[in-house]
């Protein structure tokens, strides 16, 4: 066994690698970027290099720097984690030159398999059964579409070297195809250097179930069975579980052989998954070979109870794999949830910003939790928005989906948006439940997960942020008296004291997507506050409200009833964690100044931190409202900002390539004035 | 220290009869309060609210900090003085906390005629800037006034008190540097202009504050030019031309923001020191005052059972406890501030006018603020009282309190009448605060005296002249006189005059003080130096 290896990765993968070395008493060594110096998995390693700036084309990708670093600290052997150069050939082959074991397959079957059609070909050599499409090296766009509508649509236009959703598009009908072939290509050029793209049958209700391999270096393969990931967004995993449901043995038995097959056609060593179309009639059709550890991975070791990253430095180390087929089995079943930074109500929007506040669940043998953050970490734009997992096990999936909404709800996290109380909406979706599943599962159910805009509020929920504000206000004037000349004088009460007139105190929030403050008016028990038992109107309720509160956590009782919620305060930008919610609301406070000195102008802003891809129009030229102006890039993701009326573009700030932060103003846009 | 023992049944018929009694007053006090605070009425409130701006109570709800205290004064000024109806004479005027410090806030309500300012607002105007100079406090104008009310230019414009003593106040408080912020919330016109222009730091409403001497039509007739009010003095001329207004509003909100921001910038200490401790509840219900004190003045009861209500844990340790018992005096503390009362529980007689003149002197020397509790009828008369001397003896306590350095404080429990005033801290004593109770009197002396001795008067001539003055015609010469000193008597008819600082509902006497004394510490303790006493 290897006594030093380095981890050429970042986050959660990094973190959960160097979990399992040092439990095998091998050392770690950690990579890491500017931006990562004070990142969890420097922390956690015993020693860490740094690779350069933030940028992962400047560090992390930086396969010269990588070798390098662990030639420097005599790492034996590289874990490359998923993304990066994880899957990158060059950088098996700059390994086996440097004499360093990639944790991994061998170069040939990355090469076999990094080309989606080549990789197709392969496997339709070996037998498995494929998706109806064009793999051909022929790229030109009218042979593309020709292609396209000789399969049929909708198709799936997909980037051969592409993975994860990027350089992926679906079209619909045969108008919308350039577009969609240039964005994709667009895409793919930034993502990964080469827009080769082929074109197949889009699957309309399809599962996405995929096989975990595991071959070593003696010949020998098992498959630790299927996870279904079909919850996707955008072509990304959301949800994933083990095993998949409704998975008849035969069936299992059927693709795991397939599985297994199509690894030994291209002679795999380590951990692989193959991934399969699976149709409503059992029919199943290849997708592509990950040549790498999944993110999804956990499920698979909740239900198997092997540590696939221990099988990793095993079978990297030559040894035979610890566990032959007969030896292997299923045991109740798990759940994976990706924590994203991102706005799911603002379409998946990634979202950047400081991991304020940051409360994850507690971990036990039902419960997992790996994660890359610290709170006060900042999430940015250089890498991907998925900054955790929360995998949770029981004995059957009922039992394990409840197990994922209550954790959900624990999962307490403030000051970057994230997708958690999406993951809780979709855990608790009655079709989620009945597991009637497929890869259009989201759209499909929009209704039921997504945020009501300007929607309606809870009184209990309000009244709990008015507590909170109330103890919170109790608090600031103790300390304010305390160092005061004055001590106890009555003008430190809040109770709203008035000369022959009730006690007034009114307290103002905010809800997301409201303008409108909502007004609170609040009758205290004595007016001078010392009590800290209220009286608050919430519109037409009336609620008796006491608590304390102790740093995050308010212990609340709300007409009799006792609960506690923990509150995160960010500048006064609240989100109440209760046990089914996670409410957000801004205590609009007297001295919190948010007036805008600038006219209301048809400037338009940059949504996030990024960069300018191509500007669409030339400054002067006449557009109509809706029409595309420029085109950014953030989080790895394009944006195109829209001529918010008919008018025209007087003046562009940026040209493509600029940087742009969030909140830059990027061109000026005259409207037409109206006849 | 002593605990006062409550010997009151609060279960007697007496009791419920006075609380009861108390309570019609309480309520019919209300009423009228509720009336003064529609202002102008909703017609005139909705028109304000239609231009963007700001209630002028809603404008103090959000200077002040986030629940903190307001301490109104004289709400009921003005009240059935004019043929108009001038709620509170169109000016709202206390003490509030704002950004942690306690200030004086002036409002005009421009919903009152337009926020012109009658005899009685500039009165209130001028003792809201009397208490922050006494008290050291800073003060915000929140202006929004068409000026002196021209109908009553003769009782406005050209005495020492009158409008032009607001801008003598700005000038010399700000000299002895008691800040003085304005904001412009509305017109600012002639006088009204210097408001801004002599505070220390002032703040315009971006399209409804204007400053500026002669308003567009007296332009015109003066020069002929013609000019929108915004051209000529709006928040854009003086934020960003004139620099009349050093900052820039975009609302009324954003406005009483920078006000905050201001004050928050002060670097205000208060400077007076008082030996202090946490605040403890009465042992006593204060409510239980209702029922004590009732609506009578001829119905006695021991002047203890009030202070049993008011001071921390009902402690009061007494001073000279049996002599001179028609006064009691001694020391309490109220919210914590240690105090020497003084409190009438009869008619002053030489010993207690000497033994108020003693503790008023152990006050002063020691530094303690001084509460006066009045219910007075006057001193005692007669060739006995006068012999030993009660004239002198009765100076002693006067001089006392005239001339007492320590922050006073005097609350208006029952009756006040006569040299009793002079003696237990009147208005005419500088109290640095003074309210009245609902059923409190105040004049000359009491109406059946007056009419007594007016009677008696007119009696002597009948006898000089031999006529005959009839039993029923000594009534209805007298009734007359009654009606008149109970009507001139009624707190309602001192508030609306400002000989007071506004009414106190009993309940809330306490609390009021705690505020008072904390607000009077703004300013540093004088030491005193007494006059003669004549011995």
């Amino acid at each position: 066994m290897f006594r030093k290896i380095l981890i050429a990765n970042r986050g959660e993968i990094a973190c959960r690698v160097i979990r399992t070395a040092h439990q095998l008493g091998i050392r770690c060594v950690a990579v890491y970027s500017d931006a990562d110096r004070h990142a969890l998995h420097v922390k956690m390693a015993d020693e860490a290099v740094n690779l350069g700036a933030a940028a992962a084309k400047d560090s992390y990708l930086v396969i010269d720097k990588v070798i390098e670093a662990a030639k420097q600290t005599g790492a034996e052997a590289i874990h490359p984690g998923y993304g990066f150069l994880s899957e990158n050939s060059r950088f098996v082959q700059a390994c086996d030159a440097a004499g360093i074991v990639f944790i991994g397959p061998p170069v040939g079957a990355i090469e076999a398999m990094g080309s989606k059609s080549a990789a197709k070909s392969i496997m339709e050599k070996a037998g498995v059964p494929l998706v109806p499409g064009y793999h051909g090296d022929d790229q030109s766009p009218d042979l593309l579409k020709k292609e396209a509508e000789k399969i049929g649509y909708p198709v799936l236009l997909k980037a051969t070297a592409g993975g994860g959703g990027k350089g992926m598009r679906i079209v619909e009908k045969a108008s919308e195809f350039d577009q969609a072939l240039a964005s994709a290509k667009r895409e793919a050029i930034n993502g990964f250097g080469d827009d080769t793209m082929l074109v197949e049958k889009y699957l309309v209700k399809p599962r996405h179930v995929e096989f975990q391999v595991f071959c070593d270096q003696q010949g020998k393969g098992v498959y630790l069975f299927e996870r279904d990931c079909s919850v996707q967004r955008r072509h990304q995993k959301v949800i994933e579980e083990a095993p998949a449901p409704g998975m008849s043995e035969a069936l299992r038995k059927k693709m795991g052989d397939a599985a297994l097959k199509a690894a030994q056609a291209i002679g795999y060593v380590g951990a692989g998954t193959v991934e399969f179309l699976l149709d409503v009639d059992e029919s199943f059709f290849f997708m592509e070979m990950n040549t790498r550890l999944q993110v999804e991975h956990p499920v698979t070791e909740m239900i198997t109870g092997e540590d696939l990253v221990e099988w990793q430095l095993k079978v990297a180390a030559g040894q035979p794999l610890p566990k032959s087929q007969d030896q292997l089995s299923i045991n109740g079943h798990a759940f994976e949830a990706r924590i994203y930074a991102e706005d799911p109500d603002k379409d998946f929007l990634p979202a950047t910003g400081t991991l304020s506040y940051l409360r994850t669940p507690e971990e036990n043998r039902h419960v997992r939790v790996d994660t890359g953050v610290l709170e006060g970490d900042e999430v940015s734009i250089y890498y991907d928005p998925m900054i955790a997992k929360l995998i949770v096990w029981d004995s059957n999936r009922e039992a394990a989906l409840s197990r994922l909404a209550q954790s959900l709800a624990e999962y307490r996290i403030a000051g970057v948006t994230t997708n958690t109380r999406f993951l809780k909406k979709l855990a608790e979706a009655e079709p989620f439940q009945k597991a009637d599943l497929d890869t259009g599962f989201i759209e499909r159910h929009e209704a039921l997960l997504f945020e009501e805009k300007g929607g309606s509020y809870s009184p209990n929920l309000l009244a709990l942020a008015a507590l909170y504000a109330l103890l919170k206000l109790d608090q600031e004037r103790q300390q304010e008296a305390a160092h005061s000349r004055d001590p106890y004088s009555p003008w430190h009460g809040f109770g709203g004291w008035r000369l022959n007139n009730n006690p007034t105190l009114k307290l103002r929030f905010t809800l997301p997507e409201q303008e409108e403050p909502l007004e609170i008016l609040v009758e205290a028990s004595d007016a001078t506050g010392s009590k800290n038992l209220w009286t608050v109107q919430v519109g037409t309720h009336k609620l008796l409200v006491e608590g304390r509160l102790t740093n995050d956590r308010l212990d609340a009782v709300v007409n009799g009833h006792h609960r506690s919620v923990y509150v995160a305060d960010l500048n006064n930008q609240l989100t109440l964690f209760t046990a089914d919610e996670h409410f957000r609301c801004q205590w609009q406070r007297p001295d919190l100044d948010n007036h805008e000195f600038e006219e209301a102008s048809a400037n338009l802003t940059a949504p996030m931190n990024g960069s300018v891809v191509t500007l669409l129009v030339e400054p002067g030229q006449t557009v109509s409202k809706g029409d595309a102006l420029m085109v950014m890039e953030a989080m790895k993701m394009e944006h195109t900002l829209s001529a918010p009326a008919d008018g025209e573009v007087e003046e562009f700030f940026f040209a493509a390539g600029d940087l742009v932060s969030q909140g830059a103003e990027l061109l000026k846009f005259a409207a037409t004035e109206e006849a | 220290m002593s605990v006062i023992k409550s010997q009151i049944n609060t279960r007697s018929p007496q009791f419920a009869e006075k609380d009861a009694a108390m309570r019609t007053l309480i309520e019919d006090l209300h009423q009228k309060l509720d009336q003064v605070k529609a202002g102008g009425g909703a017609k005139a409130q909705e028109r304000h609210l239609s231009r963007g701006k700001l209630l002028p109570r809603e404008r103090i709800e959000r200077l002040l900090d986030q629940g903190a205290p307001f301490l109104e004064f004289s709400q009921l000024a003005a009240w059935e003085v004019y043929d108009d109806f001038v709620p509170s004479a169109g000016i709202i005027t206390g003490i509030g906390r704002v950004s942690g410090v306690e200030c004086i806030i002036v409002a005009n309500d421009a919903t009152t005629k337009g926020g012109t300012y009658y005899p009685l607002t500039v009165k209130k105007h001028l003792r809201a800037q009397e208490i922050a100079r006494k008290n050291r406090l800073p003060c915000i104008y929140l202006v929004d006034s068409g000026g002196a009310n021209l109908p009553n230019q003769d009782e406005v414009f050209p005495d020492r008190d009158h409008f032009g003593r607001i801008f003598y106040n700005q000038a010399n408080m700000s000299g002895e540097g008691i800040p003085q912020i304005a904001s412009v919330m509305g017109s600012c016109t002639a006088g009204g202009a210097y408001v801004p222009a002599m505070a220390d730091e002032s703040i315009i409403v971006k399209e409804q504050g204007t400053i500026f001497l002669a308003g567009p039509p007296l332009v015109k007739a003066a020069t002929g030019e013609v000019v929108t009010a915004e051209d000529l003095g709006g928040a854009d001329v003086h934020a960003k031309v004139s620099g009349v207004a050093d900052h820039y509003a975009l609302n009324d909100e954003h406005a009483l923001q920078l006000v905050r921001r201001s004050i928050a910038r002060l670097n205000w200490r208060k400077q007076g020191e008082l030996d202090i401790q946490p605040s403890r509840p009465p042992a006593y219900d204060p409510e239980e005052l209702y029922g004590i004190v009732g609506n009578d003045l001829r119905k006695p009861y021991d002047v203890r059972e009030v202070i049993a209500r008011i001071v921390d844990a009902s402690e009061f340790d007494e001073f000279k406890r049996w002599y001179g018992d028609t006064l009691v005096t001694g020391f309490a503390r109220i919210h914590g501030y240690p105090v020497g009362i003084v409190a009438n529980n009869g008619v002053l007689f030489s010993e207690s006018a000497q033994k108020g003149a003693h503790f008023v002197e152990l006050c002063c020397q020691r530094g303690i603020p001084l509460v006066f509790l009045q219910n007075i009828t006057g001193f005692m008369v007669g060739s006995r009282y006068e012999h030993e001397g009660i004239a002198k003896h009765g100076a002693k306590m006067v001089t006392a309190v005239a001339c007492a350095q320590v922050p006073k404080f005097t609350v208006l429990i029952g009756g006040s009448f006569g040299a009793g005033n002079y003696g237990m801290c009147g208005r005419a004593y500088d109290p640095n605060f003074m309210w009245m109770w609902p059923n409190a009197r105040i004049s000359v002396m009491g109406g059946e005296q007056a009419a007594n001795v007016l009677a008696q008067v007119k009696r002597e001539q009948h006898d000089r002249n031999g006529t005959d003055w009839a039993q029923e015609d000594e009534e209805a010469f007298k009734k007359p006189v009654r009606d008149m000193y109970e009507h001139q008597g009624h707190p309602y008819y001192a508030s609306a005059r400002l000989w007071d600082d506004g009414i106190l509902d009993p309940v809330q006497t306490r609390d009021t003080l705690g505020l008072a004394i904390s607000a009077s510490l703004n300013a540093p303790i004088k030491p005193t130096r007494f006059g003669v006493f004549r011995m």
